[in-house]
């Protein structure tokens, strides 16, 4: 272990917390901090450091359990406001998936689709206490006769329901641009022809893993805010790899590490977490997700005064080399160049378009600083550390 | 300062007038001709987005009216609703006249309705569904 000058334990900075004495501020504030103090007294001062990230997360979903009904039925195929849910569980359990869509949908038959409703939009339905109509079929055993059921429902109804996100927060991500002669649409926005615009959504310095970009504090059982509640990291996510080339710091420089993220989807708010809709692509769900980190030692104070300059990302043809698979990308930039409305990519000035919202991401991290500061939100002990490289 | 968007509905007669180009010249007002349909002695029909002072404008206007032309506002316009925006960007990237850009350094996302040219193309890119098409206020013409 790296001897360090300054050294904390979560469980002490929890005392803190509890007792009001805890110093908190957010990933923005820090940076000041740690530059006109250094990281030291940083450390010494300040015991927690708040993140946020507010954008489209398309691996995100609900794990529901609607309950028994009579005569009872073993649902293998489940429609809230007929949007599939997966089935394939016990009973009357199922996952319903952020990108799922509705069955009349027409998709992208008159092109681009619009994607008007789909399983991002149950769950900001069902927080904002809207009634849902849920319908469920099966093939009738002797313990489940039932073949058919529907019922309208809300939130309150049902005895479980628990936001399970395979893949948040992913550390970085690229910078989409499109070289061909016609618009096209992704996930990643409107991409105009002839690079007219270049897309990136992070929080960039404001970004949950990009404070603890080797992570050191978070890690399975660490407590986060979600979707206006509280919830935790549960694993590491989907496509969670570590392993790419990072700068100085540490930080990744093309998109890295994800999270799982679960939480009670009943303990959170329609205000952060909201369906949308995404031109010829399809529906997904925007995710607010905040984590604190403690800064249990000065290393952990000069990781969290990362600033969008220090934080570089890969430009991607959307157009030729993302749905290839090529690999190919066409440059680098850093997210203080993104940020300022426009980046040069071989010689020419091509406008940045943020798709993650910086505003929502400050208001997170804010809210998850007001709430450890009132000792409301107590930091989780990370149990299995996130594999690292 | 006022900007507005008109429908311009020219008769018959009226299409042989260089209409757009006196109100530039007697009126000191700015167009921009967003769509025209005009033809030698047919019924034409233009938009037009047109800023100047309010009293050139209001000038302009009964100008317009006194060569017979029928004026009025765009019947559609552009309103952000703002429960539903979250001041990310995706809009940015479509917009044609800037009337949605980034406030920097906050990377807020504002809405200058004056710029706007009703073009619509905000309304199915905006992942959050905040910009919608509402029924426009009628500008007093008269």
């Amino acid at each position: 272990m790296k001897k360090t000058k300054i050294k904390k334990t979560i469980a002490e900075i929890n005392d803190k917390i509890r007792s009001g004495d805890a110093v908190v501020v957010t990933a923005e504030e820090i940076i000041d901090i740690v530059r006109d103090n250094g990281p030291v007294e940083a450390a010494r001062q300040v015991d927690v450091v708040t993140t946020g990230t507010f954008a489209p997360m398309c691996s995100s979903g609900a794990m529901i359990n609607f309950g028994h009904f009579k005569p009872t039925i073993k649902a293998s195929k489940v429609w809230f406001n007929n949007v599939p849910a997966y089935g394939g569980l016990a009973a009357v359990d199922c996952y319903l998936g952020a990108t799922a869509l509705c069955e009349e949908d027409p998709l992208n038959r008159v092109f681009p689709g619009e994607f008007n409703y789909g399983g991002g939009h149950v769950i900001h339905d069902l927080l904002a206490g809207k009634q849902v109509h849920l319908r469920a079929e099966s093939y009738g055993t002797q313990c489940y006769p039932n073949r058919s059921v529907e019922k309208m429902i809300t939130l309150d109804d049902l005895p479980f329901a628990v936001l399970s996100n395979p893949r948040n927060g992913y550390q970085n991500y690229n910078c989409a641009v499109n070289r061909s002669k016609d618009t096209i649409y992704t996930y990643m926005g409107t991409l105009k022809p002839r690079m007219e615009n270049a897309n990136y959504c992070s929080a960039g310095q404001l970004s949950p893993l990009m404070n603890d970009p080797q992570y050191r504090t978070i890690g399975v059982g660490t407590r986060i805010f979600l979707g206006g509640g509280q919830g935790h990291v549960a694993w590491h996510g989907t496509q969670h790899n570590p392993g790419v080339e990072r700068t100085g710091l540490g930080v990744p420089t093309k998109p890295a590490g994800t999270l799982w993220v679960m939480g009670d989807l009943k303990t959170m708010d329609p205000e952060w977490l909201r369906g949308v809709s995404i031109l010829g692509y399809g529906t997904s769900l925007a995710v607010g997700l905040g984590i604190p980190i403690p800064l249990l030692d000065e290393d952990m104070a000069r990781q969290t005064a990362v600033t969008d300059e220090d934080i570089v990302t890969q430009i991607v043809d959307y157009s030729t080399d993302y749905p290839q698979g090529t690999g190919r990308i066409l440059g680098r930039v850093n997210y203080a160049q993104l940020k300022s409305g426009t980046i040069t990519i071989d010689g020419e000035e091509v406008i940045t378009v943020p798709l993650s919202s910086i505003k929502k991401a400050r208001e997170i991290a804010t809210l998850l600083k007001d709430s450890i500061s009132r000792g409301e939100f107590l930091l989780g002990e990370p149990q299995i550390p996130l594999p690292v490289a | 300062m006022v900007s507005k968007m008109l429908v311009l509905k020219f008769p018959k007669m009226a299409v042989q007038k260089p209409v757009v180009c006196n109100l530039a010249r007697d009126f000191d007002l700015t167009f921009n001709i967003l769509n025209a349909t005009i033809f030698p002695r047919k019924e034409g029909q233009m938009v037009l987005q047109l800023f100047g002072t309010k009293a050139n404008f209001d000038r302009g206007v009964e100008y317009l009216k006194d060569q017979g032309i029928l004026v009025q506002s765009t019947r559609e316009e552009i309103a952000r609703n703002e429960s539903r925006c979250v001041q990310c960007g995706w809009c940015t990237a479509v917009c044609p006249t800037g009337a949605l850009y980034i406030k920097r350094p906050e990377l807020e996302v504002v809405f200058d309705e004056e710029a706007c040219s009703v073009c619509k193309l905000c309304v199915r890119t905006c992942p959050y569904r905040a910009m919608e098409l509402v029924p426009a206020e009628d500008y007093p013409l008269a």
